[in-house]
């Protein structure tokens, strides 16, 4: 259902997309169900010349039942779209998959840009050959990553919407997350938490690759700083770098 | 205040500026949140012709530059929550109902109301003037997170964002001391006979809502003085580098933000109740039920705050809890709606101006009720936090509370107020006018969210999949209705003006209601009641087998009630 609107492509896209669709099915029922009743009702009781109006207090055991009966059955719907609720969350947030060797992404949001550092060849982290972007992050397809969010200024919040992934990045912290790509292609990263003035341009890139394509984009830029993507100068961004260093 | 006391006739200024009457004060409460309601109108109006028209300049604005456009959104959410939802709802119905429904002469305590409106219209001043200081006002979102709303390097509009806080704090003052005096007037002030169940639920609405925000403004407020001396003073009480912590006052803002969808949702319900009982001709199906179902969502409102942060950085254990508290309310307010809706049965059902308000209310109110179990749920709520999805679905439960149920008791309440009708078919005519668009305006952006829209961008052109043609479309439909529904209202301005003057003359109880304040004339006269009402039944006593009207009012004695079946 929601793919009609938006690709998913990460593997825990679709069942986010199963558990709205469950909701959809579930509450499109009630809504249905009390729309038709409430407008049946209202037609049904127009007012008639010679017609009275019954006297019920809403206290009567064999009315009362119209209530207690679909009150019991919304309880149990509750149930279920909990029980599907606290899956999907717990699988998404709660744990976290192994990474694949040197899959790993550090997500900086800073006053309007995402800059991104990834390892290079040697699949670790704050080494030399590290690979810095902003605005535009690389990533093999069919690879379990885990991500480090941090913020050098205000709250930002990370967000892929064909990954359906979401997480607000804040200042002062490091909140670790995963994804894991299953389709090649390129995808948007919005912030969805109001940054500033810089809010709306603070757009990047996802580029899911084959494994192939990804190990020579890795050759090609290890050691270096990637910038293609412009990035909105901000007198915030000029001076954060010293900030994180501070609030690391 | 007693009658004697008023009786020689006030200046104007004494009459407009420092009047004690509870309705001059409720009347005042109207305009004023009327009149910002307008301001937030065209707010909106901008807004969206910038998102359906991208670049072009804005009919009597301008260009929206990015900085403008989050103003502009901030604003108009603040607007109208504080200043035209509480204000209107709670303020003005309150102060005109609670001593004419409940049948005493004036509020418990009239000086600290006449008090709480100056203070009132004082924080809508300050919140304006913000447009004038340099930098402009505050862009931050109605919801102003730090760090971004505590620096004025971070959001560039530090007076703006100082007099943004100042206004709400003030707005606070008003509505403490406005729900100090709802609540003692409702519990002290009942006429002789009026027990606890006899209240018209009305009253228990507005009282348990000024309850609820009284319960829920304190950490607000003690927030919102950490933030006031982080802008002012350097503190860092939400900044991270001095050991402070932002999520501190998205716990604070939330821990009264949600509840207060329910301070101004209860008298929204309590508006329609009124409503549906007299052009039902019904009593309220379960009235104890209701009020029961009332307490449990008052309840429960305090414990699900953090579905607002699921995705906010809290830790991911918690969001299980609070989707589970938040279906959990699901249950009380379908319940409370379904009660609704079983009032019908058996009815005699007109469909007058004010019940196609109410009736609208319930159907629309339902939409905004299901979707909210989209985000609700934890797992759906990744992904739709934060997109046009969560702007359709709260404005699928606040314009039906902050408009559609407002219409619905002005047009309802309109011949007590002033003493005239309103032309019915110009009232149907806005009505359909109202409504039409409004579903056409939400109801794209519903998929414009599912497709990935995110709130709070004035241009989509640097995201790719958002910069779509079809979702384009939708967002050019959702503008061009907004321009329709705005249109629609100087039909309701027209009629409510020209009606001021010209309408048919009302009579005491054109209605055919129950409740004490049609007992008096319309308007009803200072000190409201000429004899203090004694109260002898329920509030609805429609369709009384064996009574030759089908209602009984509330002063009505048996004695009376006996000698008319006899004869």
């Amino acid at each position: 259902m929601l793919e009609r609107y938006l690709s998913a492509a990460s593997t825990y896209a679709h069942w986010i997309d199963y558990q709205f669709i469950l909701i959809a099915v579930i509450v499109g029922f009630w809504l249905i169900a009390a729309e038709g009743m409430m407008f049946w009702l209202i037609f049904k009781f127009r007012a008639r010349d010679g017609r009275p109006t019954q006297y019920i207090t809403g206290e009567e055991p064999h009315l009362k039942r119209w209530i207690s009966i679909p009150h019991y059955l919304i309880i149990v719907c509750d149930i279920v779209i909990l029980a599907g609720a606290i899956t999907v969350w717990y699988q998404i947030k709660q744990v976290m998959p192994p990474a694949d060797a040197g899959a790993v992404v550090r997500i900086i949001g800073q006053q309007w840009a995402w800059s991104f550092q990834q390892p290079g060849p040697d699949g670790v982290l704050d080494t030399a050959d590290d690979i810095r972007s902003v605005g535009e992050l690389h990533v093999a397809v069919n690879t379990t990553y885990h991500f480090e969010l941090m913020s050098r200024d205000v709250i930002h919040s990370f967000s892929v919407p064909a990954f359906r992934l979401k997480q607000d990045g804040l200042p002062g912290r490091t909140i670790s997350g995963w994804f894991r790509p299953n389709r090649v292609g390129t995808y948007d990263i919005q912030c969805t938490q109001m940054c500033g003035i810089g809010h709306a341009l603070m757009a990047g890139r996802i580029i899911v690759e084959t494994p192939q394509d990804h190990a020579a984009w890795m050759l090609r830029n290890s050691n270096s700083t990637v910038a293609q993507q412009q990035a909105p100068a901000s007198p915030a961004a000029a001076n954060a770098t010293t900030m994180a260093e501070v609030r690391r | 205040m007693s009658a004697d006391l008023q009786h020689h006739e006030p200046g104007i200024f004494q009459k407009y500026f420092w009047s004690t009457d509870h309705k001059m004060i409720a009347r005042q409460y109207l305009f004023t949140g009327m009149a910002m309601a307008l301001i937030g109108g065209f707010f909106a109006y901008v807004f969206r012709m910038q998102l359906g028209f991208p670049n072009h300049a804005v009919p009597g604005y301008g260009i929206v530059t990015p900085a403008r456009y989050n103003a502009l959104v901030t604003m108009h959410g603040s607007i109208m929550i504080f200043w035209v939802a509480m204000p209107v709802l709670i303020a003005a119905f309150g102060n005109f109902l609670i001593p004419l429904m409940v049948g005493c002469d004036d509020m418990a305590f009239p000086r600290i109301n006449r008090l709480s409106y100056q203070i009132f219209l004082l924080s809508a001043l300050v919140l304006l003037s913000s447009f004038l200081v340099k930098g402009g006002p505050f862009g931050g979102a109605w919801t102003a997170y730090p760090p971004l709303s505590a620096s004025g390097a971070y959001n560039l509009t530090p007076i703006g964002a100082t007099l943004w806080l100042v206004a709400v704090a003030l707005e606070f003052v008003a509505f403490l001391l406005g729900g100090i005096n709802f609540t003692v007037t409702a519990m002290n002030s009942r006429a002789p006979g009026m027990k606890m169940y006899d209240v018209p639920i009305v009253v228990w609405m507005i009282v348990l809502a000024s309850v609820i925000f009284m319960a829920s403004a304190g950490p607000l407020i003690a927030g919102a003085v950490m933030l006031l001396f982080d802008q002012t003073m350097a503190t860092g009480f939400y900044d991270p580098t001095r050991g402070g912590d932002p999520l501190l006052w998205e716990h604070l803002f939330w821990f009264f933000g949600h509840p207060e969808v329910y301070v101004v949702l209860l008298p929204a319900m309590g508006i329609v109740a009124e409503i549906i009982a007299v052009f039902a001709r019904k009593k309220i199906f379960g009235y104890k039920t209701v009020l029961y179902t009332t307490w449990a969502v008052g309840f429960l409102s305090f414990v699900v705050w953090a579905h607002h942060q699921f995705v906010a950085g809290i830790d991911p254990r918690m969001a299980n809890i609070f989707s589970i508290t938040t279906l959990l309310i699901s249950v009380p307010v379908t319940e409370m709606v379904f009660l609704y809706v079983a009032t019908l049965y058996g009815g005699s059902i007109h469909l007058d101006t004010p019940m196609l308000w109410a009736l609208a209310f319930i159907a629309e109110f339902m939409i905004g009720g299901v979707t909210g179990i989209f985000l609700g749920s934890s797992g759906t709520d990744i992904y739709l936090h934060d997109t046009y999805f969560l702007i359709a679905h709260f404005h699928y439960t606040f314009v039906p509370i902050a408009i559609i149920a407002v219409f619905g008791g002005l047009t309802f309440w309109y011949p007590k107020m002033f003493g005239r009708m309103l032309n019915e078919k110009l009232g149907k005519i806005h009505f359909w006018g109202t409504v039409i668009p409004f579903n056409v305006i939400f109801i794209p952006l519903f998929i414009t969210g599912i497709a990935g829209d995110q709130r709070r961008i004035y241009n989509y052109a640097l995201f790719a999949e958002q910069a779509r043609p079809p979702l384009q479309h939708l967002r050019t439909t959702a503008t061009v209705a907004l321009l329709v529904m705005l249109s629609f209202q100087l039909v309701f301005l027209y009629n409510f003006f020209t009606s001021l003057g010209k309408g048919k003359e009302a009579g005491p109880n054109p209605w055919r209601s129950a409740t004490l304040e049609w007992t008096i004339p319309s308007p009803p006269p200072h000190g409201n009641f000429v004899e203090m009402p004694t109260v002898y039944r329920g509030p609805y006593e429609y369709g009384l087998p064996g009574h030759p009207e089908d209602f009984v009012a509330q002063n009505v004695p048996d004695s009376a009630l006996v000698g008319e079946v006899e004869a």
